[in-house]
């Protein structure tokens, strides 16, 4: 069970607001890069994010560029999961290769702050502030495996190949 | 039940029955990073106790983003990678080889390949016929190590092209118009699939504008069959044997058909700060503009050079307006030296770039002031695209691009022209 508080961003947000072109001189050293986590949509969002806590966005999350920078400074940031309507697709695929659960569900109806618990084996999540319960949608079995296994490498560490 | 192209390459590649929806493993012909997702790609293969590449000759390092190196730390990065070069037998292309997507086209995507880049612009390849998708770091570490990777095929949509461009327009406008209509999202997960009697009017950077673009409306591939314009482009890169026929099953299946008429477009401009926030560019007149960048793996080759110069050709760019090119490679450099389009681009005031992204991302060469804006022939405009959040993009064709550096506002080409 994953417990946080909601940070709520709007739709198309993207790598360049998550981890600007212009901060590539900084992704080598990857604990000054996540200082600027998301700075581009919410400068203060750095500094006021907790370990544990969620991202909510509405559509199209992380569209732009391949940079598994982008969520890599979001899961350092200590984000738990992302929700959002939809997520772009190498983005999605570079969270879940990071151990970062990407969950798609309706999340117009949670607000910024809210206290959230999200259940990933029942794929639901409580909005413990408004009272209401989500569902979210079921990734495709591989990428449920690989994130199972915390991610691409220790997938293929383990298993060696693809195994589907 | 026929195939599409999607389906029909990703159906050899991994040696099943593909059809959209399945996920299947299949093999990589080419894959490679750049220099700004590359060193993670190095440290993930490394912490991944791999030593080995699949097949070095089938992987590629390039050094464009930051090309030559604006600091210390990416010059570091730089060194990374060489080094990685020198231990795995892998080809790297220095600084100054050039955007990796325009090497690509111009030297190794094959029609039937599949194609994987650490950057999203990969999809560019798909002009030539080949499955050719960006992935993350990690994602291509893997094929880096096991020459294989995870795919689920996408369901397509055709966008079928009638007629020819007229006077003015042209590939950039009509990938613009198509995003518009599609939206940003719209394609997600799926492929875009080109066909129709107007191909036959599309020269190979046209198509190469075109698929470079599917991204922008979140498709995983950007497809055109391949035809004697593809061979004669092949030919004309010194490999006439990577021509290979391929064109989709008549009974395929597709999601949905977009129907467009090449002569019923008009010059195009995507608003700030959404592709899809299109619209003509003479509507936007007015719009005072104080960078030009003309450039990138959108619209940065000989062709995109030659519109650029006839334009501005006698004429000089507005005293308040800068004009800055980068051609995609060194070979778009030599071509536009010896057909004098440098000279002429350079009369006309502008800067010319070493070939590489130049002022695309925001690294350098071209990072925009507050409150400043730009029209780009490049493929995005997302707020600090170009090194400043408090800056404005435009993004337009080359024609667009040299009539707007002539009057310092955003222009139709047509009233210049
Ligand atoms: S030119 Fe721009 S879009 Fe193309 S690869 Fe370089 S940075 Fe990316």
């Amino acid at each position: 069970m994953l417990k946080g508080r909601a940070f709520k961003f709007g739709d198309n947000i993207s790598t360049d607001h998550i981890t600007p072109g212009r901060l590539a001189h900084l992704r080598s050293n990857l604990p000054e890069l996540a200082k600027h986590v998301l700075e581009d949509a919410d400068p203060t969002f750095a500094s006021r994010v907790k370990a544990g806590d969620f991202i909510v966005a509405g559509s199209n999350f992380g569209l732009g560029s391949s940079r598994e920078h982008a969520p890599l400074v979001i899961k350092m940031a200590g984000v738990s999961a992302i929700l959002a309507k939809s997520v772009a697709r190498i983005f999605f695929r570079n969270a879940i290769n990071l151990g970062l659960p990407v969950l798609i569900c309706d999340t117009d109806g949670i607000n910024d702050g809210d206290e959230l618990e999200v259940d990933l084996s029942k794929g639901t999540v409580n909005d413990i502030s408004k009272g209401q319960k989500l569902t979210f949608g079921r990734l495709p079995d591989v990428m449920l495996k690989i994130l199972d296994e915390g991610g691409l490498l220790p997938y293929i560490q383990k298993y060696g190949d693809f195994k589907l | 039940m026929g195939k599409t192209l999607a389906e029909k390459i990703l159906s050899k590649k991994s040696a099943s029955d593909a059809c959209a929806g399945d996920i299947v493993i299949a093999r990589v012909d080419l894959s490679f990073v750049q220099d700004t997702t590359g060193p993670l790609t190095v440290r993930q293969f490394q912490s991944g106790s791999f030593e080995r590449l699949a097949d070095p000759e089938k992987t590629a390092l390039f050094f464009d983003h930051a090309a030559p190196s604006p600091n210390r730390q990416l010059s570091n990065d730089h060194l990374l990678l060489r080094q990685f070069a020198r231990e795995t037998g892998c080809p790297k292309y220095d600084v100054g080889s050039g955007v990796c997507h325009q090497v690509v086209a111009e030297a190794l995507a094959r029609p039937g390949d599949v194609v994987v880049g650490a950057d999203s612009h990969t999809v560019t390849a798909g002009a030539l016929g080949a499955f050719a998708t960006g992935m993350g770091s990690s994602d291509v570490a893997i094929v880096f190590a096991l020459g294989k990777t995870w795919l689920r095929v996408p369901e397509s949509i055709k966008i079928t092209l009638s007629g020819k461009f007229s006077r003015g327009v042209g590939a950039k406008d009509l990938v613009l118009q198509l995003i518009g209509i599609v939206g940003a999202d719209g394609a997600t997960y799926k492929a875009l699939e080109f066909g129709g009697s107007g191909l036959a009017n599309l020269n190979m950077s046209d198509r190469f504008t075109i698929a470079n673009m599917a991204v922008e409306a979140g498709a995983k591939v950007g497809l055109f069959p391949t035809d004697k314009v593809a061979q004669d482009y092949l030919r004309s890169q010194g490999r006439p044997d990577h021509y290979q026929p391929l064109a989709a099953d008549d009974d395929a299946s597709y999601e949905k058909t977009i129907n467009i008429d090449l002569g019923a477009l008009e010059p195009m401009v995507a608003k700030p700060h959404q592709v899809d926030n299109v619209a003509p560019a003479r509507e936007l007149k007015g719009t005072k503009i104080e960078q030009v960048f003309i450039g990138t793996c959108t619209n940065g080759r000989l062709e995109d050079l030659a519109i650029a110069a006839g334009i501005l050709k006698g004429k000089r760019r507005h005293p308040e307006t800068r004009l800055i090119v980068a051609p995609a490679s060194p070979k778009v450099l030599l071509e536009a030296i010896g057909a004098g389009y440098i000279k002429t681009l350079v009369e006309a005031g502008a800067i010319i770039l070493p070939p590489g992204c130049g002022a695309c991302l925001g690294l350098h060469q071209g990072v925009l002031a507050d409150g400043e804006s730009c029209l780009s022939t490049a493929n995005r405009n997302f707020k600090g695209r170009m090194g400043n959040p408090e800056a404005f993009i435009y993004l337009g064709s080359p024609a667009t691009a040299a009539a707007t550096a002539i009057t310092g506002q955003i222009t139709d080409p047509r009233e210049v022209m």
